[in-house]
């Protein structure tokens, strides 16, 4: 088992006296090598499971494992992508990937040579002396996986990573990710709140609430083609799924 | 390229105008060369500088001075800017202070420093690094406040140290900011240099403007002015240079 939430409930200290509930009594395990999706309204607490699980924060009550060892603090275990690529503008691409392997004690040769090996993994090769800028959103992003493979995490947390890329442009990066985290075997925890995106890229799904966030449904995704989401598209299956979230969602009340 | 050469040619062409005005029009309009002297009364007033008032030696004296002066200056302020950066407990204690010692005309202590220091260079010295310091202190202070706080809890997941994320992500993130302080503290550090010769001494550019304007000697004093302005600018475009090196990282529209 790879991930593990139990009874983990975090609430921030608001203004004035008071706080706020955030994410209430979740429970859910990830196993190893599995992707998956949190799906759930803006506002739910997808982002806070995500910092939880990276260490950032610390769960009010309740536990959080990776690898059946407790979060205490950020630890090597994991490693996390966002919406913003937050390649580091200064640093060249290879120097950008190279970023996370620095405060491991690792030194210079096997960095560079472990980078150069996730450039290739992510189709960048002969990018590595360039500089983020001069990079469309969709390369910046495959930079940003690049280096978060490049330290070797037992888990990968992406938070919406697709959501500020043009449609084709997402497509096509959903199935470089896709195609990469199978290869490389990690186990992926996606926050999104792109419905079909969690359909065309997980084993599993997990629901969450308004807040304060709960699971209130887990979806198992029984369809081929996992490292394939272009493939995966096409079948009449995922329209079923996404149907299944809708209703969890109560998307058609809240239209109504 | 059409555009470029325009741009490069109207600008020579008013220089060109300007100093066609200043040799034509005082003689024109009948004002004497103690009030405006002409372009070619300050060339010769230069030349006789240069020969009889050890011109070069001032000219080095107060080049020297805006160097060392800006130097220190913008050392001091960068190094408070991110200690204060680093701390918001202190910055919230000392940014009353600050405002005050900012707002506070910097060159009014000049003669202060006199009382203090003597007539040496002391006095000058200080006034230039005090009105170089808040430029540069308070452009850090304001980057160290809006770093990308996604980049540090990157640098955090990552396992970066207190240390790490600053040398690693506050430092570079922060050098545009810090080198739009040092622009404009360059442009101050010739003022206060010029203040503190002014004010007391024997030497400087400054100087000889105060010698100058005792001896209604209105050619010396153009030149000086012009010398001192010419100190600046090549401060600036250093610094100019220096900043297109650094920053190379930005896309040309940015900077």
């Amino acid at each position: 088992m790879a991930l593990e939430f139990s009874e983990v409930s975090k609430s921030f200290p608001t203004q004035g006296e008071g706080s706020l509930l955030a994410v209430d009594n979740v429970s859910f395990r990830v196993e190893e090598g599995e992707f998956v999706s949190v799906v759930g309204p803006s506002g739910c607490g997808k982002s806070t499971i995500l910092s939880m699980t990276a260490g950032l924060y610390q769960p009010t009550s309740g536990e959080v494992r990776v690898s059946n060892e407790l979060v205490t603090g950020p630890n090597a275990h994991v490693g996390f992508m966002l919406q913003k690529d937050l390649l580091l503008p200064w640093r060249s691409i290879i120097a950008n990937i190279e970023f996370g392997l620095e405060a491991r004690g690792v030194g210079r040769e096997e960095r560079r040579a472990r980078a150069m090996k996730e450039l290739e993994h992510c189709q960048l090769s002969g990018f590595e002396d360039h500089y983020p800028y001069q990079l469309s959103g969709g390369m910046r992003q495959r930079a940003a996986l690049a280096r978060t493979l490049a330290i070797n995490p037992e888990i990968i947390l992406l938070d919406e990573p697709f959501s500020a890329l043009d449609a084709q442009t997402k497509l096509l990066l959903q199935n470089s990710f896709a195609k990469t985290i199978k290869e490389a075997g990690k186990t992926t925890l996606l926050i999104t709140h792109d419905l079909s995106e969690a359909v065309l890229m997980s084993d599993r799904i997990l629901v969450l609430s308004e807040r304060p966030g709960q699971v209130i449904a887990e979806i198992k995704v029984d369809l081929p083609h996992r490292d394939q989401p272009i493939k995966r598209r096409v079948l009449p299956e995922v329209g079923e799924y996404a149907a299944q979230l809708f209703k969890h969602l109560k998307l058609e009340e809240k239209a109504a | 390229m059409i555009r470029k050469h325009g741009i490069k040619l109207t600008s020579a062409t008013i220089l060109i105008l300007v100093l066609v005005a200043w040799q034509v029009l005082p003689t024109a309009l009948d004002v004497p060369r103690f009030i405006i002297p002409t372009l070619s009364d300050s060339v010769v007033e230069l030349k006789r500088m240069w020969t009889n008032e050890g011109l070069l030696g001032h000219i080095l004296s107060t080049a020297l001075y805006t160097v060392l002066g800006f130097v220190i200056g913008s050392l001091l302020g960068a190094v408070m800017g991110y200690l204060l950066g680093m701390s918001k407990f202190w910055e919230k204690v000392l940014s009353p202070y600050i405002l005050a010692l900012q707002i506070a005309p910097k060159v009014a202590f000049a003669p202060l420093f006199i009382m203090w220091f003597g007539y040496n260079s002391m006095p000058k010295l200080l006034v230039t690094v005090l009105i170089v310091f808040f430029p540069v202190l308070v452009n850090v202070l304001q980057a160290m406040r809006t770093v990308d706080r996604d980049l540090v809890n990157l640098a955090r997941a990552y396992s970066l140290t207190r240390l790490g994320v600053f040398w690693k992500i506050e430092v570079p993130s922060t050098v545009p900011n810090l080198m739009a302080g040092l622009r404009i503290a360059s442009t101050l550090a010739v003022i206060g240099v010029t203040v503190g010769e002014l004010v007391g001494g024997n030497t400087g550019l400054g100087y000889l403007i105060s010698y100058g304007g005792g001896q209604a000697n209105a050619a010396m004093v153009f030149n000086a002015i012009i010398l001192l302005t010419v100190i600046g600018f090549l401060l600036y475009v250093v610094l100019e240079r220096i900043e297109e090196r650094v920053l190379h990282y930005l896309p040309k529209s940015q900077h």
